[in-house]
This record gives structure tokens, C-alpha cells and sequence, in this order.
């Protein structure tokens, strides 16, 4: 299959300028599914400016974000230019941001591809393989990001989801290019930014350790009994690399700690910091809606349960580490993946942009998912849930026609949606993965 | 009576006793007479009050009526705690939270800025935003103040029954620091803009006047007709120091529409008709004679600057009867009083000891010749609204209309500026974005700092904080109009945090407006100093022209109050159906999941099966070949009906017993 790789992801981007520059006020920066409390532009100016009051820009319930995108974003939202909307430099940064972050999905792709050959000539499976499917899965995964019309909302609708996926893809790539001080990097940036890629820490350490995805090395084993010979191909936990990682992330970890006390020295402390982002996020104190269900759960459930739930939400996220490690840790990128969608599913206040970054990152696996059930349902089920959502917010919000449980039930509709697509693609990746070891042992 | 004279030797040189009782008058007198004079020796000041009454006609056919007591005690130390006239629910009040000055008013409807006045001791003092307004300044350490505030809100609260301790929540009440009075951080300001004011707020008011309603000038307040008002606003000011002692001010101000006959509205101008009145017309009552511990006790007709200037123009004097209007009784004392050197009103000054029972006071005022006037405004006309639609964003806009006050006072200046002062609490689910605040003037856009000399914020907190703003703006003198715009978001709030009727909306407190540079005080050069009138000396003071804004109704979006079950349990299941599937989905054995496929590729599926066996067919056993699977459906259903029959049996126990 031959795509035009450049041509498209060109046309992406300038579609996306066109947007920013010539779209006018879409208004998207308001809409409850493009940019959340954590993630709005509005919050962030809003921060800035009591910064520039002398006020620490965490006092009042505005800004909950890292004090870096304050001093970064900050004073491009002060200036505005005249006939165009109010945060045109921040759009025109996250159109890079974007591009940057299609990129080197891009490269994690080839790797990833290459990789996945390697091993399939180890096997002797190229022919039995190939002959099913073969698409470059990076060209793929990254014109996903780039054409999905969730990242395109979330770029041009003024909100910081663009930066905070770009970091998630450079620990990413920056892992299985086994870059630690690169991987280091995203993961404490990402980990800084939205606290929730801190479980990532697993697969990072895994890519790291085995390198990138491969089939379970028990098919190895059978093939090197097959052939009889004692020389292991499977490869072996590496601990340099690892420490290596461990070592930059402590240095990153420093130097950002370190950045944000000094930008906030006036202002008020990290403590401050970490009450109002982390905090903040794992309380859910914010019951404003968005595509999640969670503020309504927490908007209606009685405050004597409150805390109980809020510890059962939390945890329900750490559960599925173990078990998702124990069971893919061959599989380390897509292990990447399912705890990227698992969190998007599960996080307090979520986005269209998280739902674009683990879509995009789907894109990767597209050969070894070929044969995944429920893809047409899935399609459409995404599609009818982006249009029936605006429109169940406008009858409650706007019009007061409809209520809040219409929204609710599109919040509810796709996140079981979601679920969907995280157990079909952890099932059919566990029967790819048999696939491969029938198609040894025959 | 012969109890009230105890502390007030004075009041007996007026002889007010009964005629009846001398003997055990004078018996009492001479028991008491030691006592007083102890007293007296030891605190050359004692507690007093007095009781004052202000009249005005005001320009659109209506009548303002402004009580005034003021109850006064003398410094702690001198008199130890008993009272003699002063409430003793205030002192102790005053004595335990350490207050230095608290003002509490309650009001419904709001002041007329326009046609009533808006730059007059009247207005900045006594016109007050709807609902409950509290604010205290208190003598005490910082880090007690907050706890302080909130007892003192439930002892108001208890005191007054009104709901005021609703401003205990840190959520209800905030700290200015400039924008409302200028203090080092010991104020503490809250108000309720919903609050309703009824009879039951005024009678926990009047028992702390030493006659209550029985007799002087608070006989007047008959309920019907003073609730019947377009404004009712009842303060209570106190003030407090170790030198002065403790000064109780309590007012009502009403706005009332005279009731009377159509056939006494002589004149008509543009179809309005300035309407005659009198007491009786007002009130319903007539004012027979003072309450005697009253130290004195006054009436006041004031006529407005407006009437004054044209019955000077007319050249006839301002005698209580001239070709304009006439008095219906004559006053003891004509008083000019002056704003700037420019003589404004004029107040004509009664006596109430000098009429009794039998020859009441019925003061009013019968117009001789149509008159329109109108009051001095305030240099801008302060309103406040909401912009945008919808539930979830909106702006609110302050606008400044000139009135060209200006020009009145100072001439044509052309390049001169007036000061505005904006003072504004925002209930915290008004998340105001201050970064979008955007100035107005005539229509043109401009930056902040042209117009903001100083600003400060304190951002409202998520269930915590209210935000507070306080502005100080330099408007140029010739703007015609101003507008300042804020953008908020509303927030969404707990099913319990609401409201019983939730879909009403809820109240943002009025913001405050005051114009530091003028000054509403007024001077009364002739005024006698033996006068002493506390409402006068109110009336001096050096206050800066206010004004309130509006109360605004922000509609916020509600959640189904009803769904707080199906919302946990839909919620829970979707989360049980991600954790399931994903962990069946991990759990599965490569060689289980082959057995099954086996299984599957011969198996019939189970609802034929059992549609099969209810239409009485047999399984063809050739084709299935198993009998493990048919056994293994007849225990599938024997286990059904096992467990409908016990949950028969169940609920028929269960309902026998």
C-alpha cells in the first residue's frame, strides 16, 4: 500500500494553519471536550496575569498547570494581534508542537518496523507474515495524529493537550531508540505536566531493558528447540541502559523542580504547586463537564462517599498496571499504548486530545491488529459519540431544553466506547501473538 | 416612670410625671437622688439617647421618612455593666467580640439614585444594597479575627432572626482592603443580597430602644404602611472606643407613597401631581410627644435644594409658608444648610415635648403651586449587568453614565479627571477572569492601564473564597459613558450546594461605587451648638459619595437532582465492564481458548437448544454427537428453576412474616 506520506502530513499542517489563521473565533477553546481545567489557555493567561500582579498564579481556583507553561505561554497570550483571535502565537506553537510530536511517531514507527522484521526473519516468517499485511506502520500511525479531527480541534482550540502528548511520545520514542536521557526527559516533562504518565515508568524501563516489541519469547524458544541450536536470540534484560534512565531522570526531575521554584520564588512554593496540580487532579475538585464521567459521579454521589470513590477511581488506574506488564511485557510500546488509552479512559478530567494521542499511537500496531474485531462499530461509535456530544451539550447548556443526564450518557456511551477498543486490541494482540507461535510450532 | 427618671435628674425640671402619682414621685426622687448623684459625680457623661425624625417630599410624588435614634453609653470603666437606657445585648456584644464599628442593615428594594438623590448624606449613608449587608471592623489580632466574625454572625443572626449566619462560611465574606472603607486588615465585609426583611427583623430592632414603639417618635412605625413602601431599610451603626464609649445609631429609611385623597392632589404639571401629606398620611399614627427618657426628641421637614433654589428665584423668603408650599404647623426653628458653600436644603425643626396626647403632631405639607425639581446626582450613575446567554460563560459590565456633575461644581475644565472607586465581591461559582477585563470609554476601546490606577484582586477559591475586586479608576471629565467588562465562567456545583429552588438562580452581592474626591457632608453654619442633633451631625460628616449597583441573578445550570443512584450505579458498571473484560482478556489461556473453538464449531448454541426442547423436538443426537452437552444444559435449567422457586418461596416467606 502506498501511501503519499509527505504530501498528506504536509496538507495536515496546513490545514491546521488555515484553521488558526483564517478560522476566526471557533469558540473551541470553551468546549467542555477540547480543553479541560488542567489544560485551558483561558486559565493559563488568567495565571499569568496574577503573576504579573505579584500574586502566586495558583491562588484562586483558576490555573492548576506547571509553572514552565506559565512562563513559556505566558506572555504569548498578552500579546495579540490585531484581526485574529486572542491566542494566535500559542496556536501557531502547537501547530509545531503537533507536527514535532507526527514526526517522531514517525520514527518510533520505523523502529518499530524494523524491529518487528528483524524478529520475523528470526523466526523464518517474513513470507507467512508479509503476505497478509504490510503498511509502513509509522507513515500510518503518524497521519492518524495528524488527520484525526480531535487533534485538529485540540491544536486549533487553544488548549496545552498538544504539549503534554508531545512529551508522552518523546519518552516514547526517546525509549525505543533507547535515548535514555531523551526518554527521561518526556517521562519527567510528562510526568510533571499531567501527573498521569508516571505510569509509564513500566514500559519505558521495559523498551529500555528488552528493546522494542517483539513476539513473546517463548516462540523463540520453541523455534531455537525446533533447530536445536543452544545460541539464544531472545535478548536479555540490559541494566545499563535502565540505570542510565534512572540516572537523567533524576537530573531532569532536579532541573525542573529547580525551574519551577525559581519562577515561582516570589510567589509562593512548591508546595503550593503540587496542592493545586496534583492535587487538584486527584481530588477532582472541578465538576465542570467534560467527555469523562467522573464530574457527574462526583457532582451527584454523597459527600460522606466521596473520598471512598475517589481512592477507587485512582486505584482503578494502578490495578491494571501489574497485570498488563506481567502479561505484555514483550510488548513493551504497545504495553506504552494500552496504559496511555487506559488513562485517557480513567482520568479525572479527559480530552479529546488524550483520545487523540493513544489513537495515534494505535496506528502503530497496525499490522500486528489487522484481524481486530468491531472495527466498524468502533468507527462509527466514535464518530456518532463526536457529533451527539456537542449537541447534548448544547441542548443542556445553551438551549435548557435537554438536561445533564443526556450529556452524561454520551460521557457514558464513550468511555464504554473506549473500553471497547482497549480490550479488542489487548485480546487481539494476545491471539497475534498465538498466531505467531502456531505459525512456528506448524 | 418614676424608674426611667432614675439616671436623668435632668428630666425631672420638665415635670412629665404623671399628675396622679406626686407623692410616690417625689418619694422615689428623694431615694434615688443620692444614687444619682453618685453616679453623676463619678461619669460626668452619661448614657442618652435621642430620637429624630427627617420628612422630605421627594421629586417623584413620593415621601422619604428617615428615623434616627441614637443610644449612647459612656466608656466601660465608669459605669461598670448595668444600663440604664443603653441595650445590654449590644454592650455585651460589643464588649466580648471586641468591635470597633459594625454596621448592619436590612433592606428591600433599592434606592433611586436618579430620582431620590445621589449625592446627599441620605443616599451614601442610608441607601443600602437589598438583603442584609454586614461589615465590622474589629479590635483584635489578625489570626482572631475570622473566628471572631463568625460568632458574632450567629449572635446577629440569634439577635435579629435573620438568617446572618450565612456569612459564617469563608465562602460569604471577605476582607477589603481600600476599596470599601480603607483599614489595616481588621474588616471583615458580607452580605446576603436574598435575605428578605420583614416585621420579624424590626421588632428584635425596636426592643433595644428604651420606649421600643410605645411611645415617641418609633410610635409612628405602624407595620402596614411602613412595609408598604418602595424602599425599607433598617440599620444599626456601632461605634466603639475607649474614649467615646459605645454609640449606637439606628435608622429606618423608608420610602413611602403618601396616601392621600385624590381631590387634595391640587396641582397637576406633565400629569404628575405633587401629592399633600402629612403624618397621618404616612404613618397612619400621630406623634404624641416623646419618649420621655429621650434626651430630645425632633422632627425635621427637609426641603431639597431644588425647591429651595426656586422659591429664592421667586424672591420670597423660605418661611414655612411661601407661594409654594405650606407647613401645617409652624416650626420651632428654620435651619439652611450648605454643600460646598452652596446653600442646598433647608430643614425645618419641631419639637416633640412640645405636643402631647392631647395635642398631637401632624406635621405635613400642602402645595401651593406645582413644582418639579430634581436632586443633585452623583457624578456618574453607577449599574451593573450580565452579558451573554447561556449557562455556561457570560461578562458582567459595570457602566458609568455622566451626569455631568462636573461641570455644575467646577466649571469646564478640560482636562481634568474623576476618581471612581469599585468594590465588588463575587460569590466563587462566578469564576471571574480578571486577565479579560476590558475598558470602555465612549465606545472606544482602551488599555487597562490608562484608565486602573490600582487594583486588587483576590481570586475566588473552589468552595472557599469569594473573589474580591478593588479598583481605582481615573475617568477622564468629559466621558459621557463608561463600561467595564469582566468575563466569567460559572461554575457547576455540588447537588447539595444548591439551593432548594435551585433553578431561580443565585445573587451576586451589589457592587459598591464611591467617588473619593466629593464629598456629601453637609455644614450647617447657624446651626445652634446646644442643638445636638445626632442625625445633623451624621449629616456633617465627611462621607464620599456612594452608590450601590444592582444585585444581579446569575441562572446556573443545574444537575438531575433525582439521578444521584442511576448516576453511582451506571458509573460503577461501566467501570466493572472495563476492569472485567480487560482482565478476562488478560486472563485467557491460549490452550482454553482452543478447546473452545473446537467446542464452538460443533456446538448449536444454547437457545435453539432450549426453544428445541420446549416445542417437545429431540436434539438430534447424531448431530451434536454429545451428551455432555445436552446434560449440561439440563442442569442449566434445573439450576433456573432452582432458583425461581426459591425466590418464590422467599418472597412469599418474606411477606407472610
Amino acid at each position: 500500500m502506498a501511501i503519499r506520506y509527505w504530501p498528506m502530513a504536509a496538507a495536515a499542517v496546513g490545514f491546521r494553519l488555515v484553521l488558526v489563521l483564517f478560522g476566526g473565533d471557533l469558540h473551541l477553546a470553551s468546549r467542555p471536550e477540547v480543553s479541560t481545567p488542567l489544560t485551558s489557555l483561558r486559565r493559563l493567561a488568567e495565571g499569568y496575569w496574577l503573576k504579573q500582579a505579584s500574586v502566586s498564579p495558583y491562588s484562586g481556583s483558576m490555573y492548576h498547570g506547571s509553572p514552565l507553561l506559565l512562563s513559556v505561554l505566558g506572555p504569548l497570550t498578552n500579546s495579540r494581534a490585531d484581526g485574529h483571535h486572542a491566542h494566535i502565537y500559542c496556536s501557531l506553537i502547537f501547530v509545531a508542537v503537533d507536527f514535532l510530536a507526527a514526526m517522531l511517531i514517525r520514527a518510533t514507527g520505523h523502529k518499530l518496523q524494523m524491529a518487528r522484521s528483524r524478529s520475523l526473519k528470526l523466526l523464518d516468517l517474513t513470507k507467512a507474515v508479509n503476505d497478509t499485511v504490510n503498511v509502513s506502520a509509522g507513515d500510518v500511525a503518524s497521519l492518524i495524529y495528524l488527520w484525526n479531527p480531535w487533534a485538529i480541534v485540540t491544536c486549533v482550540g487553544s488548549c496545552t493537550s498538544p504539549i503534554e502528548n508531545l512529551m508522552v511520545v518523546i519518552m516514547i520514542y526517546g525509549a525505543c531508540s533507547r535515548l535514555a536521557p531523551l526518554a527521561a526527559f518526556g517521562y519527567v516533562m510528562a510526568t510533571h505536566l499531567s501527573l498521569y504518565p508516571a505510569i509509564l515508568v513500566v514500559p519505558v524501563i521495559l523498551l529500555l531493558g528488552y528493546g522494542p516489541d517483539a513476539p513473546p519469547p517463548k516462540v523463540f524458544l520453541i523455534k531455537d528447540n525446533d533447530k536445536t541450536t543452544r545460541q539464544r536470540v531472545v535478548q536479555q534484560f540490559s541494566w545499563k541502559p535502565v540505570l542510565h534512565f534512572i540516572f537523567w531522570l533524576f537530573i531532569w526531575s532536579c532541573h525542573v523542580l529547580l525551574l519551577s521554584s525559581v519562577i515561582l520564588k516570589k510567589v509562593g512554593g512548591l508546595h503550593e504547586m503540587f496542592e493545586k496540580t496534583y492535587g487538584f487532579i486527584l481530588t477532582v475538585k472541578d465538576l465542570s463537564p467534560n467527555i469523562g464521567v467522573l464530574w457527574y459521579f462526583f457532582a451527584e454521589v454523597f459527600d460522606f462517599f466521596r473520598n471512598f470513590f475517589l481512592i477507587v477511581f485512582n486505584m482503578n488506574i494502578i490495578f491494571m498496571v501489574l497485570p498488563l506488564a506481567v502479561r505484555l511485557k514483550h510488548r513493551p510500546c504497545f504495553l506504552a499504548f494500552v496504559y496511555t488509552a487506559i488513562v485517557a479512559i480513567l482520568k479525572s478530567y479527559p480530552s479529546a486530545g488524550d483520545s487523540a494521542l493513544y489513537l495515534g499511537l494505535l496506528g502503530l500496531f497496525v499490522n500486528e491488529l489487522a484481524e481486530m474485531q468491531f472495527t466498524f462499530f468502533l468507527f462509527f461509535g466514535y464518530i456518532g459519540v463526536s457529533l451527539l456530544s456537542p449537541v447534548m451539550h448544547n441542548l443542556w447548556i445553551w438551549r435548557g431544553t435537554g438536561n445533564a443526564n443526556f450529556y452524561f450518557a454520551t460521557g457514558l456511551a464513550y468511555t464504554c466506547l473506549q473500553t471497547v477498543l482497549l480490550v479488542e486490541s489487548v485480546s487481539s494482540m494476545i491471539k497475534h501473538d498465538r498466531k505467531l507461535r502456531l505459525l512456528v510450532t506448524s | 416612670m418614676a424608674a426611667h427618671s432614675r439616671g436623668h435628674p435632668a428630666m425631672r425640671e420638665r415635670g412629665f410625671s404623671p399628675a396622679g402619682r406626686p407623692i410616690l414621685f417625689v418619694s422615689l426622687h428623694f431615694l434615688f437622688l443620692f444614687t444619682a448623684a453618685a453616679a453623676s459625680a463619678a461619669a460626668p457623661e452619661e448614657e442618652k439617647f435621642t430620637e429624630e425624625l427627617l420628612l422630605r417630599p421627594l421629586p417623584d410624588r413620593k415621601a422619604l421618612a428617615h428615623f434616627h435614634f441614637r443610644s449612647s453609653a459612656p466608656p466601660a470603666a465608669s459605669v461598670g455593666r448595668h444600663h440604664h437606657l443603653f441595650p445590654k445585648a449590644i454592650s455585651q456584644l460589643v464588649k466580648k467580640y471586641h468591635i470597633s464599628e459594625l454596621e448592619l442593615s436590612f433592606t428591600q428594594g433599592r434606592w433611586n439614585y436618579e430620582q431620590w438623590g445621589g449625592f446627599e448624606p441620605m443616599s451614601t449613608n442610608n441607601a443600602k444594597p437589598p438583603g442584609v449587608e454586614l461589615w465590622a471592623v474589629f479590635d483584635l489580632p489578625l489570626s482572631e479575627i475570622d473566628a471572631t466574625w463568625k460568632n458574632l454572625t450567629h449572635t446577629l443572626s440569634g439577635l435579629f432572626c435573620a438568617s446572618i449566619n450565612f456569612l459564617e462560611s469563608s465562602t460569604a465574606f471577605s476582607s477589603p482592603r481600600w476599596g470599601f472603607k480603607l483599614n489595616e486588615g481588621n474588616l471583615r465585609y458580607g452580605a446576603l443580597p436574598r435575605e428578605a426583611v420583614c416585621t420579624e427583623n424590626l421588632t428584635p430592632w425596636l426592643k433595644l430602644l428604651p420606649c421600643r414603639d410605645k411611645s415617641g417618635i418609633a410610635a409612628l412605625l405602624y407595620r402596614p404602611s411602613i412595609y408598604k413602601g418602595y424602599y425599607h431599610s433598617q440599620k444599626l451603626k456601632l461605634r466603639s472606643s475607649q474614649s467615646l464609649g459605645i454609640i449606637l445609631d439606628q435608622t429606618l429609611t423608608v420610602v413611602l407613597q403618601p396616601n392621600s385623597v385624590s381631590g387634595e392632589q391640587l396641582h397637576s404639571n406633565h400629569g404628575q401631581l405633587q401629592p399633600n401629606w402629612s403624618m397621618r398620611h404616612l404613618f397612619n399614627r400621630k406623634l404624641s410627644g416623646k419618649c420621655l427618657v429621650s434626651k430630645s426628641s425632633r422632627v425635621f421637614i427637609e426641603v431639597d435644594k431644588g425647591i429651595v433654589d426656586k422659591v429664592n428665584k421667586s424672591g420670597s423668603d423660605l418661611s414655612w409658608s411661601n407661594e409654594f408650599f405650606v407647613l401645617s404647623n409652624s416650626p420651632d426653628k428654620l435651619i439652611k444648610g450648605q454643600n460646598h458653600l452652596i446653600q442646598s436644603s433647608s430643614l425645618y425643626v419641631y419639637d416633640a415635648s412640645n405636643y402631647s396626647d392631647e395635642k398631637p403632631l401632624d406635621v405635613g405639607i400642602t402645595w401651593k403651586l406645582p413644582l418639579i425639581w430634581t436632586c443633585t446626582p452623583s457624578p456618574f450613575h453607577a449599574s451593573r449587568f450580565l452579558m451573554g446567554s447561556g449557562n455556561e460563560r457570560g461578562s458582567i459590565a459595570l457602566s458609568f453614565m455622566s451626569t455631568n456633575l462636573h461641570k455644575q461644581i467646577s466649571g469646564n475644565p478640560t482636562d481634568c479627571s474623576i476618581k471612581a472607586v469599585i468594590f465588588q465581591v463575587v460569590p466563587w461559582y462566578v469564576k471571574v477572569y480578571y486577565h479579560s477585563l476590558e475598558i470602555f470609554i465612549d465606545g472606544s476601546r482602551k488599555t487597562v492601564s490608562e484608565v486602573v490606577d490600582k487594583i486588587h484582586v483576590i481570586p475566588s477559591e473552589d468552595k472557599l473564597l469569594p473573589g474580591t475586586l478593588e479598583m481605582l479608576l481615573r475617568f477622564p471629565c468629559s466621558m459621557q459613558s463608561g463600561t467595564l467588562t469582566l468575563d466569567f465562567d460559572k461554575g457547576f456545583l455540588h447537588i447539595d450546594e444548591y439551593p432548594p429552588d435551585a433553578n431561580q438562580g443565585f445573587d451576586i452581592p451589589s457592587a459598591l461605587v464611591s467617588f473619593p474626591e466629593f464629598s456629601s457632608a453637609r455644614s450647617y453654619p447657624e446651626i445652634d451648638p446646644v442643638l445636638e442633633s445626632p442625625l445633623l451631625e451624621n449629616f456633617q460628616e465627611n462621607s464620599v459619595v456612594k452608590s450601590y449597583t444592582e444585585v444581579l441573578l446569575v441562572p446556573l445550570t443545574t444537575p438531575d437532582f433525582s439521578m444521584p443512584y442511576n448516576v453511582i450505579t451506571f458509573t460503577c458498571t461501566v467501570l466493572a465492564l472495563y476492569f472485567g473484560s480487560l482482565l478476562n482478556a488478560l486472563r485467557r489461556r491460549i490452550g482454553e481458548e482452543e478447546r473452545e473453538l473446537k467446542k464452538t464449531a460443533t456446538r448449536r448454541g444454547l437457545i435453539p437448544q432450549l426453544l428445541a426442547k420446549l416445542r417437545g423436538q429431540k436434539v438430534d443426537p447424531t448431530e451434536s454427537g454429545s451428551s455432555s452437552e445436552s446434560s449440561g444444559s439440563k442442569k442449566l435449567l434445573f439450576k433456573v428453576v432452582f432458583v425461581a422457586v426459591a425466590a418464590v418461596l422467599f418472597h412469599y416467606f418474606s411477606n407472610n412474616s
